[in-house]
């Protein structure tokens, strides 16, 4: 039975079983020269979420702007901004959405261009799956390289590499496997978990909601039916890893209830578990858990035994404890390693420079810090992967640093944990987004040292050092 | 033990929206949230009294009044505001009253600019607001899917496209400068379906303009709109018919096109939409006006 006959005949089945639909969130990584806006609109047109009056305003508009002659330019249907649509070029993340009978999907749709590399990041931040589109006729190019390392640098474990222009090659197999085996070895040194490789005509649909007659060769699925199926152990909510809950807000209704609101950013937490506050370190049992999810107009005070990432919570404790927003709530026996001097890697989104020793605010979780990039280790560039000595981070540079901040946190590496791993950096006096950081581990201690070791001091520096620890001991100051 | 796959798209959006509620709340020392009675706002105002209960919303609902709203809304609204015990405020543009603004007589552009656009910069700026919470979804329309769910305001309520702040992960920067907010989107990655979806399963009420019956229509610029009241000009009632029909979206009254439907249920009105081939902006006038007509109006300050 057709989709559609099953919702004209039997609505509330279909309802039912819609109502247990996962969600996917997927970047599209290319230009539009590899047919991105394209695919997203055949992704969109095919799953039924483009109506005929937006139909209609493509075909008109193809006219105007459109670049496929015939027919109509699919790649209008997504093109959000009227700017972007008269220059041709996809500027900022927009988001699309389409559902299947199992999935709902979200697409961060970002432009592939270097200058745009923090959209990218953006874009990437959310996504479990990306789609890499590669144009058969030209193969692996600098952009692949580049759109490759950040969506690895974010964390996407899954990248399904789009081959896209098939009709082009003539439905080659020799082209496809050529492309698969080049990015084989991309893959390999990158780290990137999973890859599947899909030969497509995004232009003609072939292969992505029904495979192809054209590529009798290829055994794998269609990217619809894989975008479906692929399984996704859910990267940004990790409920196997340990309690991390930021306190985003206490409720304080009446003079009887004090709770403390947040959504988990990873692992579980029963009534009765003992928990520790950080920065605090001070402990208490929780006494209760309401699931905000579970409140209804008529039953305002629900309670729940249990709850797990990623669910908006409000917790309340035994004891009186001062807990305030910013705070992270975690299991007393799985304490994290908590340091105020960290390992990062650093997207810079700002066109003033990021130079080290300058003052800003960092948001990781609900905890606002003062913080400083003391040292960059090392600029890598994003086409080639060399490492480069710079002492300042420009517009889309990518670095690793040594972030030091004035409180210690909880050390979470993004690797093992998205949500309490990253953090964004503010400007202090613009207010903007400057920065976009990802937790590597706690700096290295020895790393420290010997950069204290190898400083020579003037004799002016020395005499500064000897006055300050004989006039403010309280400074709690080193010798030189 | 808990499994993730409990977390159906449903709810893992609901508890999205809770978190970007809380955010708000704990980050503006002025927040407000928008409340048109529609069923987006429904769906908002049902995520604020879970967000903060066993307390309820520590910020007003703000509905800016044209004064050509449907009847059934404001009684809709104003007995939702008893049950719910929410603070209610109420703004309409007191120089628009004057000039007696009508869309029949100085258009939707006119009726638009002055009694919404207006209205709402006066109501922000006498409420000195510093965030605008609002239900605009990013599947409504194609500006909107680039708009970041905490959008920057300057001090003239303007948004500029070209240059938003990057938004990632689930940390949103909600930093600003005295008079300048922020416009926050808590249901930005909910799509039509899952607004109805979400109000049939968890009950939530809405007007019963949403549901088909037989009501009184006329034919104005090319839309069928109802006789909601007397201020309709009387050569166009006198063509009124009864029709079975009912409204895909709320507002004023003579700018919303009703639809010929026989959908009287929730499962009945998905259904519909879901079979349906026109977007859900189309029963919308205020879009028609030119190609880009909503990105111009979020610039101007409109939402």
């Amino acid at each position: 039975m057709s989709v559609e006959s099953k919702i004209a005949t039997d609505i509330e089945s279909y309802l039912k079983e819609h109502e247990n639909k996962d969600m996917l969130r997927f970047l599209t990584c290319g230009s539009v020269d590899d047919g991105k806006s394209t695919l997203i609109g055949r992704l969109l047109y095919d799953s039924k979420m483009i109506f005929e009056d937006q139909l209609a305003a493509a075909e008109s508009e193809s006219k105007k702007y459109g670049t496929t002659g015939e027919k109509i330019d699919m790649a209008l249907l997504v093109d959000g901004l009227q700017s972007e649509r008269e220059q041709g070029i996809t500027i900022d993340v927009a988001y699309r959405f389409f559902a299947t009978d199992r999935r709902k999907y979200i697409i961060a749709d970002t432009p592939g261009h270097e200058q745009y590399t923090r959209n990218m990041v953006t874009g990437a931040s959310t996504a479990d799956v990306a789609i890499i589109l590669i144009d058969a006729r030209k193969g692996i190019l600098t952009q692949t390289r580049r759109h490759s390392f950040i969506v690895n640098l974010l964390g996407i474990e899954h990248v399904i590499v789009a081959i896209n222009k098939m009709d082009l090659v003539n439905f080659s197999e020799d082209t496809f496997n050529e492309i698969k085996s080049t990015y084989t070895a991309l893959a390999d040194e990158l780290g990137i978990k999973h890859t599947y490789y899909i030969p497509l005509s995004a232009l003609d649909g072939d292969n992505v909601v029904d495979k192809s007659e054209k590529t009798p060769w290829y055994d794998g699925k269609p990217l619809l039916e894989l975008l479906d199926t692929i399984d996704i152990q859910h990267s940004t909510f990790n409920i196997q890893h340990s309690l991390r809950f930021p306190v985003q807000y206490v409720n304080r209704p009446n003079l009887d209830f004090r709770g403390f609101c947040g959504t988990i950013a990873a692992g579980s937490v029963k009534v009765g578990d003992e928990i520790t506050i950080l920065p605090s370190g001070k402990t208490t049992r929780v006494k209760s858990i309401i699931n905000a999810g579970d409140i209804t107009e008529k039953n305002r005070e629900g309670t729940t035994e249990e709850a797990c990432a990623p669910m908006a919570v409000t917790l309340t404790t035994e004891d009186e404890v001062d807990i305030s927003r910013g705070d992270m709530i975690v299991h007393t026996k799985a304490l994290p390693r908590v340091s105020n001097s960290l390992k990062v890697m650093l997207v810079w989104m700002d066109e003033t420079p990021m130079e080290p020793g300058t003052v800003y605010d960092i948001k990781r979780a609900t905890t606002v810090v003062n913080g400083q990039f003391e040292r960059i280790n090392y600029k890598v560039d994003v086409n080639t992967y060399e490492r480069q000595t710079v002492y300042k981070l420009g517009l889309n540079d990518i670095a690793s640093c040594k972030m030091v901040l004035t409180q210690p946190i909880a050390a979470d590496a993004y690797k093992e944990n998205r949500l309490t791993g990253s953090f964004i950096v503010i400007d202090r006096i613009t207010n903007n987004t400057v920065g976009a950081g990802m937790i590597v581990g706690v700096s290295r201690r020895e790393e420290d040292v010997q950069k204290r070791t190898t400083r020579e001091y003037t004799d002016a520096e020395r005499a500064l050092n000897q006055y300050i620890r004989d006039n403010f001991p309280e400074w709690e100051c080193k010798k030189c | 033990m808990l499994d993730k796959k409990q977390m159906t798209h449903l709810k893992q959006l609901e508890a999205e929206s809770i978190h970007i509620l809380r955010e708000v709340a704990a980050e503006f020392s002025n927040p407000v949230m928008m409340y048109s009675v529609g069923k987006d706002s429904s769906v908002m105002l049902h995520l604020a009294m879970k967000a903060f209960a066993p307390g309820k919303p520590p910020f007003p609902m703000l509905h800016v009044d044209t004064l050509w709203k449907f009847r059934e809304m404001i009684e809709f609204r104003d007995q939702r505001a008893k049950e719910l015990g929410f603070d209610l405020v109420v703004h309409s543009n007191p120089k628009g009253v004057e000039m007696n603004i009508s869309p029949f007589e100085h258009g939707s552009k006119v009726h638009t600019d002055v009694m919404k656009t207006e209205a709402l910069k006066q109501a922000l700026n006498a409420g000195g607001y510093d965030a605008v919470i609002g239900g605009a979804r990013r599947d409504e329309e194609k500006s909107r899917a680039k708009e970041r769910i905490f959008s920057f305001r300057d001090r003239h309520h303007r948004w500029d496209p070209k240059n938003q702040r990057p938004e990632l992960w689930n940390i949103y920067n909600t930093r600003i400068n005295k008079g300048e907010s922020v416009r926050v989107f808590p249901i930005s990655n909910w799509t039509e379906l899952d607004v109805w979806q979400y109000i049939y399963l968890e009950g939530i009420p809405i007007p019963s303009l949403y549901f088909a019956k037989e009501r009184e229509v006329v034919e104005y610029e090319g839309t069928k709109i109802m006789v909601d009241d007397e201020r309709m000009p009387e050569a166009l009632r006198k063509t009124a018919k009864k029709e079975m029909v009912r409204f895909r979206t709320l507002g004023c009254y003579p700018l919303t096109g009703a639809i010929n439907s026989t959908a009287s249920t929730l499962p009945e009105i998905i259904k519909e939409m879901l079979l349906s081939t026109s977007s859900e902006r189309e029963g919308r006038l205020i879009d028609k006006d030119q190609e880009g007509a909503m990105e111009m109006k979020k610039i101007e300050g409109y939402f």
